[in-house]
């Protein structure tokens, strides 16, 4: 039997190694929130060169009025391939340019999917008319334009989904620390149970707050959907631990509560590392081959696992022991200040 | 109490075979040959699956079963309208509301826009209709037809025009005056191109209180003009020539073929009571969600693989069979999704695949549970059946938390406070149909497995070792 109990401090010294950066990058720079919360617009456009290919205006030549001819079709496929890159910064170049007579235009972004080139276009909240002024502007520039996604959200919306968010975090968190309490009969373990919960989604906003900062990656709706998946991992791991303390506690195995917790968790880790890891594969497999409008959320998912998985025995089972510390502390305080009493 | 564990595996098959049934692409191609000494087999034909419908055994029951995709696969719009209830007395929004939400599902159902949600929501002082529309990837279009009020009334000319081209819309309103009929005297409209210039045109055909207004009107008119005006707007100002009696009227605007169907549903659909203003769109083109979707699917069958054989290496014989477990899982909850029909969105899809993940656990609490057991010394069969006892506590309580969340997600009394996304309801709904499904066949299913094929003399490597030094340890102790 490992003795884990002992090095709790450790546990709590790794994690807040771990915390503290997210959480300095947090009051720094907050969430990078997306349009789900900020208000605003994106149009995605697809650019399928292959269809219908705008001629590339050769990249080798000098001529710098080259990108403003009108596109000539191409003769070959290969030739087409061999100057696909050429292509991309084409159109990116015209579109960017054409953006520029278009007051509501914040950025664009080009990326790439299985049908050819994208370009994302950030913009102010905008009618769907003046969103088909745009389009139609555009391709003025860029005839293989074609509008893939498009998405508006008024600032309104925004601002009532932050509320939505904030509500549901409290309201599961809440009935999940009453569940937890109202099982194991008592506070203790809700509590504590709880504050497994909170590491897990500190952890969780750091590294996206961090993420954000450093590769852009923003917060929508599906970002608040993982954190509250999490809270739910976090919590289904602890349980199983705390399940396993009562027991034995119940068995009268051990001497001290240390050791109860000690027992509970060399017994329960090996499953807890088992179950995680079957999780884990298959976000593993979601996140290297799945689509990419839901790879920032499956990565969210896997960040919660693992410290989800690393919290129910490295910080719920530790903070119980803490607890019983301090409690006996008290206890022992109090008993003395008694004794002192009846001295006087 | 094997022929217990039997019956229900027997069970257990009709089900899982039912499912596969369900859970197959409606068209199936077979195609394989196989080469004997004697004889060359060859095997090429497609299963077919037609549509359920209980109505033949008396249960109004009819499922397509096709999955029934969300707007971010097969491409649609979703539009958030707010309308506009300034002018409407507060006692009376509630039912503008709703009756504007009548008017923009008729509108869209007369379209043709299958499996459309049109729904209306209240925050705060907000009125708001909201309309999915799956497949209609053009936005501009679908805000035209829902958004307009389309307030159809007829005027008489007050003073004679002057010359028609250079009117402005200014000098239109204030030469003709409203004649007291409007779209509500109407029964139908539909499209009909003109005999003379076979442009298309909007034919009226009016309730028989409009057919005694409209031949009033054009009495009264003749030899002038009788303009009509869409929400305020002229669209075409025909001169009478005789009295029109029979109540045939027809809009000649130069439309095109799609604006006078537009006009068409619009009118018939009947006009809005408020007006409505677009505060939120999403519009997704189908090639990007359906490429998402493949991808998805595809590495969830490779993690399913993964988890698969780490279930085998990890536990071997008991593995392999909460391996058959697993897929019985998967298959009733794929019949499962296309028999609610559950939508599938992306993150429902990424919420299926985690549940297969997290489908395991319960297994995984059970063969850790009966590992402790064996190796305290207990003979096999009561090792088996304590692990699933006690490890029912953990699963319990630990799948109850997820289920709290899963509900909130899914907001099912559709409070205002909460998420109402379809987006984060398909995930919820995965979830917990998941965890549910799991439960059953985590739990139900291989037990009945472990029971009827685990004995004691199948040598399971890894069980039989621990089992021998839990007989050695508690021999030992004995002697101690």
């Amino acid at each position: 039997m490992i003795p884990f109990m002992k090095f709790k401090r450790l546990y709590f010294i790794l994690s807040l190694i771990v915390i503290i950066p997210g959480l300095i990058s947090l009051f720094m720079n907050g969430l990078n929130l997306g349009i789900d919360f900020t208000g605003g617009a994106e149009l995605i456009l697809g650019l399928q060169e292959t269809a219908t290919a705008p001629a590339v205006p050769t990249p080798i030549a000098p001529d710098p009025a080259a990108p403003t001819q009108p596109p000539a079709p191409i003769a070959t496929q290969s030739a087409a391939q061999a100057t696909q890159s050429a292509e991309i910064t084409y159109s990116f170049d015209t579109v960017k340019t054409s953006l520029q007579n278009i007051p509501e235009a914040l950025s664009v972004m080009d990326g790439t999917s299985q049908s050819g080139p994208l370009l994302t276009i950030r913009m102010q909240p905008i009618s769907p008319e003046r969103k088909t002024e745009i389009m139609t502007s555009i391709k003025q520039v860029q005839p293989a334009a074609k509008e893939l996604r498009f998405e508006t959200v008024g600032p309104t919306l925004g601002k009532e989904l932050i509320v939505k968010t904030i509500v549901a975090i409290l309201l599961s968190a809440g009935s999940i620390t009453l569940y937890v309490a109202y099982r194991f009969k008592e506070l203790k373990y809700g509590i504590c149970a709880v504050l497994a919960m909170l590491h897990d989604s500190l952890v969780l906003l750091g590294s996206f707050s961090l993420l954000g900062k450093f590769l852009g990656v923003e917060i929508d709706t599906l970002f608040v959907t993982a954190i509250l998946t999490i809270l739910s991992f976090s919590v289904h791991d602890t349980i199983v631990v705390y399940d396993r303390i009562r027991e034995l506690k119940h068995k009268k195995v051990a001497r001290t509560y240390a050791e109860t917790v000690d027992i509970a968790v060399n017994e329960t880790l090996s499953r807890s590392i088992k179950n995680s890891l079957t999780i884990i594969f298959m976000l593993l497999a979601l996140l290297i081959l799945g689509g990419d409008t839901i790879r920032w959320f499956v990565f969210a998912l896997l960040i919660g696992t693992i410290t989800g998985t690393y919290s129910s025995t490295f910080t719920a089972a530790p903070l119980l022991v803490q607890w019983d510390d301090w409690a006996e502390m008290i206890a022992v305080l109090k008993a003395r200040r008694g004794k002192n009493g009846k001295r006087r | 109490m094997h022929k217990r564990a039997q019956k229900i595996l027997i069970y257990v098959l009709i089900l899982s075979l039912i499912s596969a049934y369900i859970a197959l692409p409606s068209t199936l191609p077979i195609q394989f040959s196989l080469k004997t000494p004697w004889k060359e087999f060859s095997v090429d034909t497609v299963l077919k699956r037609g549509p359920l419908d209980l109505k033949k055994v008396f249960i109004p029951f009819q499922r397509s079963l096709e999955y029934s995709m969300g707007l971010d696969i097969q491409g649609g719009t979703r539009i958030t309208m707010r309308a506009d209830m300034s002018s409407i007395a507060p006692e009376m929004r509630d039912k503008a509301l709703e009756s504007s939400r009548e008017i923009i599902s008729r509108r869209v159902d007369m379209y043709g826009i299958g499996e459309s949600v049109v729904r209306t929501s209240k925050v705060g002082d907000e009125y708001r209709v909201i309309a999915e529309l799956p497949g209609i990837t053009d936005s501009q279009q679908a805000v035209t037809l829902i958004g307009s009020t389309a307030q159809l009334d007829f005027r008489e000319e007050v003073a004679t025009p002057s010359a028609e081209a250079t009117m402005s819309a200014l000098a239109w309103m204030q030469n003709y005056k409203p004649t007291g009929l409007t779209g509500k005297d109407l029964k139908d409209a539909n499209v009909q191109f003109s005999q003379q210039t076979s442009e298309p045109v909007v034919s009226l055909s009016f309730t028989d209180e409009g057919k005694k207004k409209f031949a009033e009107i054009t009495t009264r008119n003749v030899g002038k003009q009788v303009a009509i005006f869409l929400d305020g707007y002229p669209l075409s100002a025909p001169t009478v020539n005789e009295p029109i009696l029979t109540g045939d009227a027809v809009i000649s605007g130069g439309f095109r073929t799609e604006e006078a169907q537009q006009l068409s549903i619009q009118l018939s659909a009947g006009a809005l009571p408020v007006s409505i203003s677009v505060v939120e769109q999403e519009t997704i083109g189908a090639s990007l969600g359906q490429e998402a979707v493949n991808k998805t699917f595809r590495a969830g069958f490779i993690g399913l693989i993964i988890v698969m054989v780490f279930m085998i290496l990890m536990y071997g014989w008991s593995g392999f069979l909460a391996d058959l477990a697993l897929i019985v899982y998967a298959l009733v909850t794929i019949a499962l999704y296309k028999l609610v029909p559950v939508t599938l969105t992306l993150p429902g899809v990424a919420g299926l695949l985690l549940s297969i993940g997290m489908a395991v656990d319960s297994n995984i609490l059970i063969f850790e549970r009966m590992k402790e057991e064996i190796k305290a010394g207990k003979p096999f069969e009561t090792a088996m059946e304590l692990g699933f006892g006690r490890a029912w506590d953990s699963i319990k309580d630990a799948n109850v938390a997820t289920l709290f969340t899963c509900f909130i997600l899914f907001n099912p009394f559709d409070f205002s406070f909460l998420n109402r996304s379809g987006m984060v309801r398909g995930f919820a709904l995965t979830l917990a149909l998941g965890i549910g499904i799991s439960l059953f066949t985590g739990i139900v299913v291989t037990r009945s497995l472990l029971r009827v094929f685990l004995k004691e003399k199948k040598k399971d490597s890894w069980l039989s070792r621990i089992q021998s030094r839990g007989r050695r340890k508690k021999t030992a102790e004995e002697e101690a």
